[in-house]
C-alpha cells in the first residue's frame, strides 16, 4: 500500500496530546539561573546613566550587565548596520535590550528588572515610512547619513509604455505591519560546561544557529550542541537572531550555571521580528480588452530599528513575485529599505510574497473595475497558459516551474456558486435587514521550496539543500535524521510516509529525528516552504540508495538476482516467485554481519547521508475565493465563505497539507480584517499584547471550503511543491477584494488592511474613499 | 514570606510552601513538574494554560496557587493513564489532526473536556464560542472545532491503529 497520498495520523500526536511534549521550558537542569531583560521604554533616544544598584540589592539577584560591564560582539547581521547585543549608549526602538538580571528564579529576575532604571535623553522617534524618507528627518544612523539603508533603482520604468497605454491605474498599498505570535514564545536555555555549550532554542534552524552562535563565542562546532525540541510554532520568526540567544550562552559561561530566558509575551511582541511592514506604489498600465501592458511597482520596506539579513531581502521576494501569474511584457521593479524606531522587520510566513500577490490582486481588480469587466475575466485573459512554463519571468531569480492557473479558477468556479453569490448581493444592497455582502478572488502564486544553489546563502545559510541520513537498524526497522526542523508542520510523518513507500518498510517501523546538531548531519532547518521539497526528495533519494544496497543483501540470501526483487511492506522477494522472499529485518541483521554478506560489501552499510539539492524554486499557486458579510450599521466584517484551491504538486498527506492551507489562510484572514501592530507618534507600541492585537479566536473564522488540483513540479521527483505559506499568500487579496466589492457601490475603491469595523464604519458614513 | 498550601492535581496531593504571588500554573509546571501545562501569554488571553479547577476550566495563570489551596486541578497529564486508552477528545485531536506544533494543545483539550462535560453534543456554533478564549496559531480551528465534534460523536472514543487513519 502506498502511503504518499494517504490519509494518516500523525507520529507527532500521541506526546502532545498527553502533556508528555518537551518545549525548551519544559527542559530542567539543576542549578540553572533566570535571566530577565531590561528593555528600553523609549523608542529613539540616548542612554544616559543606567543604575543597577538597587537591582544589585534585590532578594534572589545574582547579578546585572549592560553593555558597560559585559563586552559582546554584535549580533551577526548586516555589515555597517549591526545590532548590538546589549543597546550601547542609544536605543532604536522600545524594546531593545539594555541590561539582563539574572536570578535564582524568574520571579526574582524580574524584581530586579524592574529595579535598574535607565535614563534616556530622547531623540525623536520615526514610527513611518513618510517619516523616514521627509527631509531633515531625524537619523537612526548618523554614521549613514539617511535613513534609506538600501536603494535598488530600476533600469527601466516603462513611463512610455504607461503614457500610451489606453488605461492605466496607480495604487498605493500599504501591507501592515504583522506580529508573527507563535504560541510559544521565544525559550532558551544555556548550558556552558567544561566539556562546552549545550543550547536549547525555540527554533527553526538548528544548525543555522549552532555555527553562528559558535562563531560568535569563538569556539568550534564540535564544541557547540543546539537541540531545538518540540517547537511552539515559528512562521518564520525563529530563524532570525536575537539578543536572547547569545546573551544565553554568554552568562552560562561568566556563571558556571545553566542558564534560561523565557520570553513573556509582551516581549514577544516587541522583540520577535515582524513581518510585512511594506508600502508600495503600484502603476499598472492595460488595453481595452483587459490585457496588461505594463507593471510597475516601487517597493518601501520597512526594517525597523535594526536591519536583518532575511528582512533587507523581503522587497527582492516582492518584486520578483509582483507580476504574479500573469503574462506582462513591461515589468519594472525598485525598492528601498528604510529604518525606523520600530520592532525590527523579516521572515513572517510568506516573506515576501504574501505582499506581491496583495498588490497585484488589488491591481488587476482594478482593471476589471475600470473597464467594468468581471474580475475573473481580466485574470482569465492575462493568465500564463499552461504551456509556456517553463516561464521566464521579469526577474532572474524566478523561472515558474510549471502551472495551471485556469485549471485552478475552473475548480474554484466549480465549487462556488459565484452566479447565486452576485444575486444574493444585489437583493441584500436594497434589503436594510441584510448584511452588505461582497465576493473576492486571487488567484495567487508564490515562490517555495527552497531552493537552488545560492537562495539560502545569501540570507545567511550554509546552503540550499537538505540533509537527510537513512540508518537501517538491526531488527529491519529504520530511522530517519533530518535537518529540517519542524514546528508543527508534521514533518516526523509526511518523511516516514515516503520513506516507507520507497524503503518498502512499514511507517511504524520509521523514526524520524530532527533538531539536534550533536545528532543529525549538518542540516539548514524549516523555512521557505522547503521541507517536503527539499528534504522529502531528500528522503527519497536516500531510501532509493539504501534499497539498492539491501537488495544486494536479499538477492545474496535469495540466491537471486538484485535486478529480479521487489521490496514491500517489510519483504523482498523475487518478481514472479512470492514465495521467495526473505524480511527486512533478516536483511538488515544480516547486512551487519560481515561473513554472511556478499564479499564486496561492507557492514553496515545500510546507512546513507544525503545533501539534497534541487534545481529550481517550486511555485505553488491557487485560486481563493471569499464572500464576506458587512454589517451595514457597525462595519463589522465577517468572512462567511472561504473557497480554496490548491495547487501544490504532489500531496504526500493530504490531511496534513489541508491543516497548512486552513492555517495560512488564519492568518491571511486575520491580516487582512484584524491584526496590525501600531505605534503611537512617540514609537510607544499600542498593540504590545495579546489584549490589544488581535489573534482570531476561533468564533472569528469560519469552516472552509477547500479543494485541489495537482501540477506537479519537475524540481524534484516527488513532483510536491511545498505548502506551508500558500495561505498567507493567498487569502489576503481575496479578503479584501471581496470587503473592496461589498462597498463599490459606494464609489470605493480600495480599503487598506485590517478592514476593522471603525474603518468600514467610517466609509459607510461617507468618511472615505 | 511564603504559605503552606496543598492542591491536589491529577488524584495526587502536593503540598509546598509558596512565594504568595506565586500563580498555579507556575506551581503546576515548577513544583508538581508536570510540564503539560504551557503559557503561552500574560495577559490571561491565549488559554494554553487552562486546567480543570473543581471540573470548571480555569486559566491557571489567572489563579494564584494559593487560591486552589484544598482544591481539585486536573491537567492533561490526567486525561488519560499513561497506558492509555486515550480519551475520546484525545483521540479526536488525533483523528481530525486537531493539532499542529501542539503547544496550545492541553488548553484546548481541557477547555473541550469542560465543554463536553456541560455539553454531550454541542453544535458547531457552541463549541467555537466555548474555545474563545483559546488561541491556537496553527490550525485556523476547523479541525480543533471537527476534533471536538469528533469526540462527541465517539464517546467511547475508538483505539485505531497508528498508520491506517481513517
Amino acid at each position: 500500500m502506498s502511503l504518499v497520498g494517504a490519509r494518516v495520523v500523525r507520529k507527532e500526536d500521541p506526546n502532545l496530546i498527553s502533556g508528555r511534549g518537551q518545549f525548551v521550558d519544559d527542559v530542567k537542569i539543576a542549578g540553572t539561573a533566570h535571566m530577565v531583560f531590561v528593555r528600553s521604554i523609549e523608542a529613539h533616544a540616548r542612554i544616559k546613566d543606567i543604575d543597577v544598584s538597587a537591582a544589585l540589592e534585590c532578594e534572589g539577584v545574582i547579578g546585572v550587565w549592560t553593555s558597560e560591564n559585559l563586552e559582546l560582539a554584535p549580533l551577526p547581521g548586516v555589515p555597517g548596520l549591526e545590532r548590538p547585543v546589549l543597546a550601547k549608549g542609544k536605543v532604536r526602538f522600545v524594546g531593545e535590550a539594555i541590561a539582563v538580571v539574572v536570578a535564582e528564579n524568574q520571579y526574582a529576575a524580574a524584581d530586579g528588572a524592574e529595579l535598574v532604571f535607565v535614563d534616556y535623553e530622547p531623540l525623536g522617534a520615526i514610527t513611518s515610512l513618510s517619516e523616514a524618507m521627509a527631509e531633515n528627518a531625524p537619523l537612526l544612523y548618523e554614521e549613514i547619513g539617511s535613513n534609506v539603508v538600501m536603494e535598488v533603482p530600476s533600469p527601466n520604468d516603462h513611463q512610455e509604455t504607461i503614457d500610451a497605454a489606453p488605461h492605466n491605474v496607480s495604487m498605493h498599498i500599504v501591507n501592515n505591519r504583522c506580529a508573527p505570535a507563535p504560541m510559544e514564545p521565544l525559550v532558551c536555555l544555556a548550558d556552558y560546561g567544561p566539556s562546552g555549550l549545550t543550547l536549547w532554542a525555540s527554533f527553526q534552524a538548528p544548525h543555522h544557529l549552532r555555527n553562528t552562535v559558535s562563531s560568535w563565542l569563538g569556539i568550534a562546532q564540535d564544541q557547540c550542541r543546539v537541540i531545538t525540541p518540540d517547537v511552539g510554532g515559528g512562521f518564520g520568526a525563529k530563524v532570525n537572531f536575537t539578543p536572547e540567544l547569545f546573551v544565553a550562552p554568554t552568562l552560562s559561561k561568566l556563571l558556571g550555571r545553566p542558564i534560561k530566558y523565557t520570553q513573556t509575551r509582551s516581549e514577544c511582541m516587541t522583540q520577535m521580528y515582524h513581518g510585512r511592514a511594506q508600502e508600495q506604489d503600484v502603476d499598472i498600465a492595460f488595453d481595452d480588452d483587459g490585457k496588461i501592458l505594463a507593471l510597475r511597482v516601487m517597493v518601501f520596506q520597512d526594517q525597523g530599528g535594526y536591519a536583518d539579513p532575511t528582512g533587507m531581502g523581503l522587497p527582492a521576494l516582492t518584486t520578483t513575485m509582483a507580476a504574479g501569474c500573469y503574462t506582462i511584457p513591461n515589468v519594472s521593479v525598485a525598492w528601498k529599505n528604510v529604518v525606523t524606531n520600530t520592532t525590527p522587520v523579516a521572515a513572517y510566513r510568506g516573506a515576501g510574497r504574501p505582499e506581491a500577490s496583495y498588490l497585484i490582486e488589488r491591481a488587476i481588480d482594478q482593471i476589471a473595475y475600470s473597464l467594468e469587466m468581471d474580475p475573473v475575466e481580466v485574470r482569465r485573459r492575462n493568465y500564463i497558459p499552461t504551456e509556456n512554463f517553463p516561464y521566464a519571468t521579469h526577474s532572474e531569480i524566478a523561472v515558474y516551474d510549471s502551472g495551471n492557473f485556469a485549471g485552478c479558477m475552473d475548480e474554484l468556479l466549480n465549487i462556488m456558486d459565484y452566479d447565486a453569490i452576485r444575486a444574493e448581493q444585489e437583493e441584500n444592497r436594497e434589503d436594510p435587514s441584510k448584511p452588505l455582502l461582497g465576493v473576492g478572488f486571487a488567484s495567487w502564486l508564490e515562490i517555495a521550496g527552497f531552493g537552488p544553489p545560492g537562495s539560502l546563502e545569501g540570507f545567511g545559510h550554509l546552503g540550499s539543500w537538505e540533509s537527510v541520513q537513512v540508518r537501517i537498524q538491526p531488527d529491519g526497522s529504520a530511522i530517519i535524521y533530518t535537518g529540517a526542523s519542524p514546528h508543527g508542520q508534521g514533518t516526523v510523518t509526511t518523511f516516514a510516509q515516503i520513506a516507507s513507500d520507497y524503503l518498502g518498510i512499514e511507517f511504524d517501523k520509521i523514526s524520524v529525528r530532527h533538531g539536534d546538531t550533536a545528532t543529525i548531519p549538518q542540516g539548514i532547518g524549516t523555512l521557505g516552504s522547503r521541507a517536503v521539497a527539499v528534504g522529502g526528495e531528500g528522503v527519497k533519494t536516500a531510501s532509493v540508495k539504501i534499497v539498492e544496497r539491501a537488495k544486494q543483501v536479499a538477492a545474496h540470501l535469495l540466491e537471486a538476482n538484485p535486478e529480479d526483487l521487489t521490496v514491500e511492506d517489510g519483504n523482498f522477494s523475487v518478481k514472479g516467485t512470492p514465495s521467495q522472499t526473505v524480511s527486512w529485518a533478516e536483511v538488515a541483521w544480516t547486512s551487519f554481519r560481515p561473513l554472511e554478506i556478499p564479499e564486496d560489501m561492507e557492514p553496515g552499510s545500510l546507512d546513507t547521508t544525503v545533501l539534497q539539492q534541487v534545481p529550481n524554486f517550486s511555485f505553488p499557486s491557487g485560486a481563493y475565493g471569499c464572500v464576506v458579510e458587512i454589517d451595514k450599521q457597525t462595519g463589522d466584517t465577517r468572512i462567511r465563505n472561504m473557497y480554496l484551491v490548491d495547487d501544490c504538486g504532489t500531496v504526500i498527506s493530504p490531511l496534513l497539507a489541508e491543516g497548512q492551507v486552513h492555517g495560512g489562510v488564519a492568518q491571511g484572514i486575520a491580516q487582512a480584517l484584524y491584526e496590525e501592530v501600531k505605534y503611537d507618534e512617540n514609537g510607544q507600541p499600542t498593540t504590545g499584547t495579546f489584549v490589544d492585537y488581535l489573534i482570531p479566536a476561533a468564533p472569528e473564522l469560519p469552516n472552509f471550503t477547500a479543494s485541489r488540483i495537482s501540477t506537479p513540479t519537475p524540481n524534484n521527483t516527488l513532483g510536491a511543491k511545498g505548502i506551508g505559506e500558500s495561505g498567507s499568500v493567498g487569502a489576503p487579496p481575496a479578503v479584501i477584494n471581496a470587503v473592496v466589492n461589498a462597498l463599490r457601490h459606494l464609489g470605493v475603491t480600495h480599503v487598506d488592511m485590517p478592514a476593522t469595523p471603525q474603518k468600514i464604519w467610517r466609509i459607510l458614513q461617507g468618511g472615505a474613499k | 514570606m511564603t504559605f503552606p498550601i496543598e492542591i491536589t492535581v491529577n488524584g495526587k496531593s502536593h503540598e509546598a510552601e509558596v512565594d504568595p504571588r506565586t500563580l498555579l500554573v507556575h506551581f503546576i509546571r515548577e513544583d508538581c513538574q508536570l510540564t503539560g501545562t504551557h503559557v503561552g501569554c500574560d495577559t490571561s488571553n491565549c488559554g494554553a494554560c487552562t486546567v480543570l479547577l473543581n471540573g470548571e476550566a480555569v486559566k491557571s495563570c489567572t489563579v494564584l496557587a494559593v487560591q486552589a489551596t484544598n482544591q481539585e486541578v486536573q491537567t492533561v497529564e490526567g486525561l488519560a493513564p499513561p497506558d492509555g486508552p486515550y480519551t475520546p477528545i484525545q483521540e479526536g485531536f488525533r483523528q481530525e489532526h486537531g493539532l499542529q506544533c501542539g503547544y496550545c494543545t492541553p488548553g484546548m483539550l481541557m477547555a473541550g473536556t469542560a465543554l463536553l462535560n456541560e455539553i454531550d453534543n454541542p453544535t458547531e456554533g457552541q463549541i467555537r464560542e466555548h474555545l474563545e478564549g483559546n488561541l491556537c496559531r496553527c490550525t485556523g480551528y476547523e479541525m480543533i472545532v471537527r476534533s471536538i465534534q469528533w469526540a462527541a460523536e465517539n464517546p467511547d472514543g475508538i483505539p485505531v491503529e497508528i498508520g491506517e487513519g481513517s
